[in-house]
């Protein structure tokens, strides 16, 4: 048993940590977030040019033949650093997705352009009424001639308005949650009738909401096979899990990190405030919860390409653990920052928002638990 | 990173399991799978099959009669005693005072003590706390003069586990008032026979007696008893509570509990269904189920730290604090499955379970609300959970 990164991990750490340290200062990282695009393109460039963009992806793909342990040292860094940039709306989510179903020449047509920068890819699989079944789609996929029309409304597509590519699930059989009968499209976002309507996050990141009116699709527009792309939907849903929660220790530990420096400066009563019982609990309780989160996320990764059941009960827990965890040091730093901890100028405020938005994406604590636990029914 | 145990490794573990599904006697499974509380000649009974074995002191050097196990082999084993519901190995002699020995004793105490630890034929206490040094261990008073070659010692020792079984304790004294109070400690070995001994019971909140108060009057003990230098108590007291991090959190023995525990829930009807199909219910045990999982891994993370020889990590520091804590949740949920039937008292069916009478209500739902009680217990014992908060605040996070 081993928790040590391999020399090859080692290296892809020491590298991003670097670039964030030296590009990514929170106070760019602010300006980035009013600039029109939300982020900067010139660093997605750069994150061709190092070779991140392929990480997850096989050598014959044109990637680095990374997996989850690769992805867990980005995130994680990646949190610290707030970042802003569509990493995992277009590597994780959609590339991988793209990587795992699609033909040789639909991966080919694509995935080239998407390791060298060129190219963005979304997911668009969550609907307003769906919020986090993943088996409830309301979208419909008609046969029509040769190819296919897709209707209907997804909802809060990561990144979906700087994608070229959104990967759109639609139901072509079956009832509104059958597992089966779900289908996915590589659908470019620029065919007649889709419509992208764009917003910004409470964490500064970005979403849309995509309105698709009988957008006619190609045959090989399909990715997979017809009516059978639930099991892959969750994978994925299953690795943007675990670099969240990756990315969700990243942020936990820069709050961390604030605090116990903020304690150990700030004087009330003629001392540092780190001198009061009531407050170093409290910090301890930070520190508990960030150790045991890096726990799970080195679970999270280690089992996200386990065979389904005991991966969907891993990451659930991951998930919910981090979820918890998350919540408790985001409030606890804020509390023990006093009247700074809520103002918009100091960091704290936005690792804060930030793990709220983590719980909340791909299903929050309380929707974990009741996975989890419904699972350990299953299971005897 | 690799996060599976290896074919060995699992190899040894069926060997465990199988030397245990041999060797370990029935009458004392049947006991402890009722909940009942273990006796000494259980303790020792089961202690000394492990001795025969070569099994008993897995953490001890091989020169003194230890296994030569790797860390994760260690931790292997200990899983798989717990989990067929052994009683605990004493902690006393063979994870406190060997080790303490091995590190501090002189050449004639290691002879004399440490092969009756192994067969424990010599069954150990310790003797730390008093009535006003608690959390505040260093204000002990029980105090240790020179008279010749012996030392009269003074005072009482209190919430010492199983003395009434003792047949000698380890006893941090005051050999002197003078400077810090830390440096006037001294680590002493006092023979439980002495006329000036007096062990008196402390029964607790379950009714049963494990813990005592032991009093000192004018105890005569050999200077030779002395273990490392006259005012080395506290450091050795201190090394003492560095050790065995990754079996404090009490992972293997909570799993096993919450094997136990979903057994039960789906044995109770709640509304006429298994109490296991209530969501709401469920949800409880399985929010808990996460947390000994975040647990367990941490408590890997350690001891793969311990076996590349890295020593412990700052997370190390956490494991008694959420082991208990999720130990204490256990027993809470527990005792909550049986409802009404929690609450019927019987000292002797905690002592001996049901044997031939027939039980009132399920047989295992008599222990559960006294085990609850009892492991109130273990947030305070081994230095309570606020002092560890303060000790990692201080130590880990540079607070104070």
């Amino acid at each position: 048993m081993d928790y040590q990164l391999n020399e090859l991990q080692q290296m892809l750490q020491q590298s991003v940590e670097k670039y964030i340290e030296r590009d990514y200062e929170f106070s760019t990282r602010q300006r980035l977030v009013t600039s029109q695009a939300g982020y900067s393109e010139q660093n997605w460039q750069q994150f061709a040019e190092l070779g991140w963009l392929g990480v997850p992806f096989s050598e014959e793909q044109g990637g680095f033949g990374g997996n989850a342990t690769e992805l867990m040292v980005l995130f994680e860094a990646f949190g610290k650093a707030l970042l802003l940039e569509p990493y995992l709306a277009s590597v994780v989510l959609g590339g991988q997705l793209l990587a795992r179903v699609g033909s040789e020449s639909q991966v080919q047509s694509v995935l080239p352009g998407l390791i060298a920068g060129e190219v963005k890819l979304a997911l668009a699989h969550s609907e307003p009424q769906s919020r986090y079944q993943l088996s409830r789609v309301a979208c419909e996929a008609a046969t029509a001639g040769a190819g296919f029309k897709i209707s209907g409304h997804k909802s809060l597509v990561l990144n979906g308005q700087t994608a070229d590519f959104l990967l759109v699930t639609a139901r072509n059989s079956g009832a509104l949650a059958d597992e089966s009968g779900i289908s996915l499209f590589l659908v470019p976002a620029n065919t007649p009738g889709v419509a992208v309507r764009g917003y910004r996050t409470v964490d500064g990141l970005q979403a849309a909401d995509v309105q698709l009116d009988d957008v006619a699709l190609p045959a090989d527009a399909l990715l997979g096979e017809l009516g059978g792309a639930y099991a892959d939907i969750e994978w994925v849903t299953d690795q943007g899990i675990a670099a969240l929660c990756a990315e969700a220790l990243g942020c936990m530990e820069a709050l961390q990190q604030a605090t116990v420096e903020y304690l150990q400066t700030r004087k009330q009563f003629d001392v540092p405030i780190g001198k009061f019982q009531s407050l170093q609990h409290a910090a301890v309780d930070m520190f508990m919860a960030l150790s045991q989160s890096r726990s799970m996320v080195y679970l999270a990764a280690n089992k996200a390409n386990a065979e389904s059941v005991e991966r969907r009960a891993a990451l659930s827990a991951a998930k919910n653990f981090i979820g918890r965890a998350g919540r408790l040091i985001g409030q606890t730093a804020v509390q023990l920052h006093g009247g700074v901890g809520v103002s918009d100028e100091l960091n704290v405020s936005h690792y804060f928002k930030r793990l709220t938005a983590i719980n909340t994406w791909f299903g929050d604590d309380h929707h974990h638990l009741g996975q989890y636990s419904d699972r350990m029914l299953e299971s005897g | 990173m690799q996060l599976e145990f290896s074919v060995d490794e699992e190899a040894f573990r069926l060997e465990v399991r199988e030397f245990v599904a041999e060797q370990y006697p029935d009458d004392i499974r049947q006991k402890m799978l009722a909940g009942a509380a273990p006796n000494k000649s259980d303790y020792v009974t089961w202690q000394q099959i492990l001795h025969r074995k070569g099994w008993i002191a897995p953490r001890w050097p091989t020169e003194f009669g230890g296994t030569g196990w790797t860390p994760t082999q260690c931790y292997i084993f200990e899983e798989e005693i717990t989990a067929a519901s052994t009683p605990r190995v004493m902690p006393f002699g063979l994870t406190m005072l060997g080790p303490v020995l091995m590190a501090f004793g002189s050449d004639e105490q290691k002879q004399q003590y440490l092969p009756s630890i192994l067969d424990s034929s010599t069954w150990w206490c310790q003797g730390y706390s008093e009535p006003d040094a608690g959390s505040d261990l260093a204000n002990l008073k029980t105090q240790a003069v020179v008279d010749g070659d012996h030392y009269i010692v003074n005072g009482s020792k209190i919430w010492t586990t199983y003395a009434h079984y003792a047949d000698k304790m380890f006893c941090l004294v005051r050999t002197s008032s003078d400077g810090r109070k830390q440096l006037g400690i001294s680590f002493l070995l006092i023979d439980m026979d002495d006329p000036g001994v007096e062990v008196v019971p402390i029964i607790t909140n379950n009714g049963l007696h494990v813990v005592n108060q032991v009093f000192l009057k004018n105890v005569r003990v050999p200077r030779a008893n002395l273990v490392g230098e006259e005012g080395a108590g506290w450091t050795i007291a201190k090394y003492l509570l560095g050790h065995e991090r990754t079996v404090i959190a009490g992972v293997a023995a909570s799993k096993q509990q919450m094997r136990r525990l979903k057994s039960i829930a789906g044995q109770e009807l709640s509304e006429g269904d298994p109490l296991w199909h209530d969501a709401r219910f469920r949800d409880r045990v399985a929010e808990t189920e996460i947390d000994l999982l975040a647990l367990e891994q941490t408590n890997l993370r350690v001891l793969c730290d311990e076996s590349a020889g890295r020593g412990p990590g700052p997370e190390a520091s956490l494991l008694k604090i959420r082991g208990t804590e999720i130990q204490q949740q256990i027993t809470e949920l527990m005792a909550e499955t049986v409802g009404y039937y929690g609450l019927p008292y019987d000292k002797t069916v905690l002592m001996e379970g049901w044997g031939d009478l027939s039980p009132v209500g399920p047989d295992y739902a008599a222990p559960l609300l006294p085990h609850y009680f009892d492991w109130r217990k273990s947030s305070i014992y081994g230095g309570s959970n606020e002092i560890q908060k303060n000790i990692i605040a201080k130590a880990v996070l540079g607070l104070g």
